[in-house]
């Protein structure tokens, strides 16, 4: 018995030694599925919309094919991201819409992350009809007769008034304030995932239904269902700064790309290649739709963009 | 406690009307007190402001103060540090043997083990099952979560077993142990993964931590279980040999509760399973992660891809370890011992093959790909289905008027409710079902809901289950019924209730909203399918139970079938029946949760959003609401004894 005891406490105690007795900072602890075997490692934010994923397929496909990384995907929501990639639990985050808290936190207090550049391509939010009613009836695209069709765009779960249907909560969107401070007679639905909102309009657009959607540009959807875009009262710098009194549309943004701090410094070619990341909205309009309407995996669609478009992509890796 | 103790049957209507007349009375009483009382000081039809606590303001604060403070407070630097560091350390640890061993390694290994504790047709399953993951290109998502779930069973396997041990041992930690093991038991997973991640940050750790939590209870349940259930004869002949209280835990006790400890490994490994596909919403990774990221880009075919290997590791992990227990007590083997020496050495022997050759990697070429098929499939459904079809309607019509006829009057009725008349109908069905604590429970956990000022949301929540739950109940009793008289029916239903058992709550939302569109019927819809096959297996056990004595004489009496039913087998599986809405409400809510994904709005969307914007405030209080909304539901429905294991 006495050894017993005296076996047990050895054994507490070296395990206390060998985690360390000292401090873990749980905010530098990787992945454990990262550098498995010696293989160099990357771990990518995914987000929850198909361009999000374009960036990523393509990227992991270089890193894996020209460069022999070994990649994993994770997918997180963008606010969750931002901490995640502060913690190096992902490497990077290939397409951010603006998130001036976070950046102030992570960027400017901790330094934990730093701007990995433009991606390329300007994000755009907006209210859109589709294109087969917006040519019926050219004055919805202007919100002020919005009210005019309320009616038609009644649904059973927007109740008396016409439905505005909005995507994933964890989107950007000041849908409720607009239509509160606009005056309009709209109520916002939340598909609560883009996949149920993309499921929902092809459904409307198949039977040519009018709709009102919280969308963005760019959106391999349009290729499928094209949509045109209501005229908000213009964006002025700041016009959105009180969440509460927003009444403008949303700004163009130039989505930017983020690397975690560390990552940065010692990623090798990773980091290059990802620092150098930058295309255009054509490219990745056509590896989205690849992935969601042809339904090729990811990496078959980014086999094939990378096949077909040499010139851009050896150019991030020199 | 004021159980209904059971008497015989024929006595069981006349006691149970006097009780509830009483009860009734004794309502009647207090609602005439306190109502004129609550409604002259704070009368309004939904909850009072005056009665609620705004607590966004220090949540807010909390959650600020933990971000900020994550990299250098001691707490988090000496505790939550080394929790988070203990947990990556174990699962890369599991996942470096995975892959050292390679496809073929690990193969072999599960083929082996299974052979040598249950026999040769489940070890050929088990290899062909692992070899369907390889196939379907998923083994290093498979092997991600394979090393994941090794973790997190095992801690759940410790905690739940000390856990069990303390309140198995000590009838003090028995009665502080079983309310909080009871309400772990009904929540949904999706209302507490936020305070995890809060503390432990987007990732693996986090995933660990939240499936522990979820997988332990049962562990603990069971294990107790065993431990007061061991045969009071057999203790007492070791106590007389002059055992210490050491000893006769170690030889006699522990031992004799070897079947439920079994039973509870069974249970855990299958809560941690389902936890796979939730975990990956704060950083899981693994097979789950692609199931998200597939019904990201509604690609059901890529969703089941993925899901598949997530079932074939539950149903071939369930069987193991069922079987395991179902051969406990059996006659040892001559020669076992040397027969695991075999198994190893085999197992060993194919790993070091498959490094030598090289093949540790599953091989690129040796998949197959059926999503094309499944989407086509899906797609034709949707295409033909949602609307316009000739006389019926189609699935879009249903789902309109499923929520103008039955969604919004039941919300709207139960929001016009004054605040007081909801508690008071809460108070009247928990007591008359259950006993004054079940109902004293349910009346403080709904009061709660109102403290937090979640009110209106939680009422549109609940009238979202109870549709959803009327539909299951009604669809599930007439198939159990069906399944109970005819062997054939029950043959053909077993495979299908065990697959949609085992599959990710995940996979229904999509299929769903490509049937009937956004909002709070589609998360109905898959509500019901999830609950479904609980409801009917229970509902056949049931009757089936039925005494055949009782059966035959009232057959020999010229009953028709339809009144042996009735006044029969039903009156006599009245408590089967009542633990299957108990069952049937649980999952439910679970499911309308996950179902603010697709817009079912309410509570479900409020943890939802919280989780994606990392905002404690919203998400915590909608949470907890959840979680009162649970208990509620739990009391309400609760007979008076205890109901079995979950999913049962």
């Amino acid at each position: 018995m006495r050894l017993r005891t005296t076996a047990v406490v050895a054994a507490v105690s070296s395990l206390a030694l060998l985690t360390g007795c000292g401090a873990a900072d749980m905010t530098k602890q990787t992945s454990p599925f990262a550098n498995a075997q010696g293989a160099r490692t990357v771990t990518l934010s995914v987000q929850s919309w198909v361009g999000a994923q374009a960036n990523v397929a393509v990227a992991q496909y270089l890193l894996e094919h020209e460069l022999g990384y070994r990649v994993d995907t994770v997918q997180i929501d963008e606010v969750p991201a931002w901490d995640a990639l502060s913690q190096g639990r992902v490497d990077a985050i290939m397409e951010d819409w603006g998130h001036p808290e976070e950046e102030q936190r992570y960027i400017k207090d901790k330094k934990t992350i730093v701007n990995g550049g433009d991606l390329g391509v300007t994000g755009h939010i907006g209210w859109f009809v589709p294109t087969y009613f917006a040519k019926e009836h050219p004055d919805v695209t202007d919100w002020k007769n919005l009210n005019k069709y309320a009616d038609r765009m009644r649904t059973a779960e927007s109740g008396g008034k016409g439905q505005l249907m909005d995507g994933s909560p964890s989107y950007v969107t000041n849908d409720k304030a607009l239509v509160k401070n606009l005056g309009l007679d709209y109520q916002v639905v939340f598909a609560g995932s883009e996949a149920a909102q993309i499921t929902q309009i092809k459904q409307f657009a198949k039977e040519k239904k009018p709709f009102l959607t919280y969308w963005y540009e760019p959106q391999w959807l349009f290729k499928k269902v094209p949509m045109t875009e209501v005229k908000l009262p213009a964006y002025k710098e700041g016009c959105d700064a009180d969440p509460e009194k927003v009444a403008c549309a949303y700004p163009h943004t130039p989505l930017q790309k983020y690397l975690n701090a560390d990552f940065a410094r010692n990623g090798g070619d990773a980091a290059a290649l990802l620092k150098k990341f930058k295309w255009t909205t054509e490219d990745q309009n056509e590896v989205s739709l690849m992935i969601a309407d042809q339904k090729l995996t990811p990496e078959e669609a980014a086999k094939k963009w990378v096949d077909s478009h040499e010139s851009t992509w050896k150019a991030w890796l020199s | 406690m004021a159980t209904i103790t059971a008497p015989t049957p024929r006595g069981l209507p006349a006691v149970l009307r006097n009780r509830a007349v009483a009860k009734l009375a004794l309502l009647v009483l207090a609602a005439a007190i306190l109502v004129p009382l609550a409604n002259a000081r704070w009368a309004s039809g939904s909850w009072p402001a005056a009665l609620t606590v705004d607590v966004s303001e220090p949540l807010t604060t909390a959650s600020t103060w933990i971000i900020d403070n994550r990299d250098s407070h001691p707490l988090f630097l000496y505790f939550f540090g080394h929790i988070s560091n203990a947990v990556v350390v174990c699962v890369r640890a599991v996942y470096l043997v995975l892959l050292a061993a390679g496809w073929a390694g690990v193969t072999a290994a599960a083929a082996l083990v299974a052979w040598r504790v249950t026999g040769l047709r489940l070890a050929a399953g088990t290899g062909v099952a692992f070899l369907a993951c390889g196939f379907l290109g998923m083994w290093i998502p498979t092997m991600q979560t394979l090393a994941l779930m090794v973790v997190a069973v095992l801690a759940s396997v410790v905690v739940g077993a000390l856990l069990g041990l303390a309140s198995g041992l000590s009838d003090r930690m028995d009665r502080a142990l079983r309310p909080v093991l009871d309400t772990m038991q009904v929540l949904p997973a999706y209302a507490y993964l936020l305070p995890v991640v809060l503390v432990f940050g987007m990732g693996v750790p986090a995933a660990v931590l939240a499936t522990v939590v979820y997988a332990a209870p049962p562990m603990a349940r069971l294990t107790a279980l065993g431990l007061r259930g061991a045969d009071k004869e057999v203790l007492e002949a070791v106590e007389s040999l002059g055992a210490t209280a050491r000893q006769r835990l170690l030889t006699a006790r522990i031992p004799l509760a070897r079947k439920e400890l079994l039973l509870g490994l069974n249970q855990t490994i299958m809560m941690a399973l389902s936890m796979a596909v939730i975990a990956s919403v704060i950083g899981a990774g693994g097979l789950g992660d692609r199931v998200y990221q597939a019904l990201a880009s509604v690609d059901v075919g890529a969703a089941l891809t993925a899901g598949i290997p997530i079932v074939l590791l539950a149903v071939v992990l369930d069987r193991v370890t069922g079987a395991a227990g179902e051969r406990l007590g059996d006659e040892p083997q001559p020669n076992g011992r040397a027969r695991w020496v075999y198994a190893l050495t085999g197992a060993v022997a194919v790993a070091v093959a498959g490094r030598l050759a090289g093949r540790l990697d599953w091989p690129d070429t040796w998949t197959l790909n059926f999503a094309g098929p499944v989407n086509r499939a899906v797609d034709w459904m949707t295409d033909h289905l949602y609307s316009g079809v000739p006389v019926i309607g189609g699935t879009a019509d249903w789902a309109a008027h499923f929520t103008t006829w039955i969604l919004d009057p039941l919300r709207d009725g139960l929001q016009w409710l004054p605040w007081w008349s909801v508690l008071l109908i809460v108070a009247t069905l928990a007591w008359l079902i259950g006993t004054w604590r079940t109902a004293l429970t349910a009346v403080l956990a709904m009061a709660a809901i109102g403290v937090l000022g979640v009110w209106q949301p939680s009422l549109d929540t609940l009238s979202q289950v109870l549709a959803a739950v009327a539909v299951t109940l009604v669809l599930g009793f007439a198939t159990g019924v069906a399944a109970a008289r005819s062997d054939r029916v029950e043959r053909l239903l077993r495979p299908v209730l065990d697959v949609f058992q085992t599959m990710p709550q995940f996979v229904y939302l999509i299929p769903v909203v490509a049937l009937f569109g956004v909002g709070r019927a589609p998360a109905a819809a898959a509500a019901v399918v999830y609950a479904l096959p609980a409801v009917v297996r229970i509902t056949t056990q049931g009757l089936r139970q039925v005494d055949p004595a009782a059966m035959e004489s009232a057959r020999s009496l010229g009953a028709t079938p339809a009144q042996q039913l009735r006044q029969v087998q039903l009156p006599l599986a009245r408590r089967a029946l009542l633990l299957a809405v108990n069952q049937g409400v649980v999952l439910v809510l679970a499911v309308v949760i996950i179902g603010g994904l697709v817009g079912g709005g309410a509570l479900g969307y409020e943890v939802v959003f919280g989780l994606a914007q990392g905002d404690l405030a919203t998400g915590l209080v909608a949470g907890a609401a959840i979680v009162c909304l649970g208990l509620m539901l739990d009391r309400v429905t609760q007979p008076t004894e205890r109901r079995a294991k979950k999913g049962a």
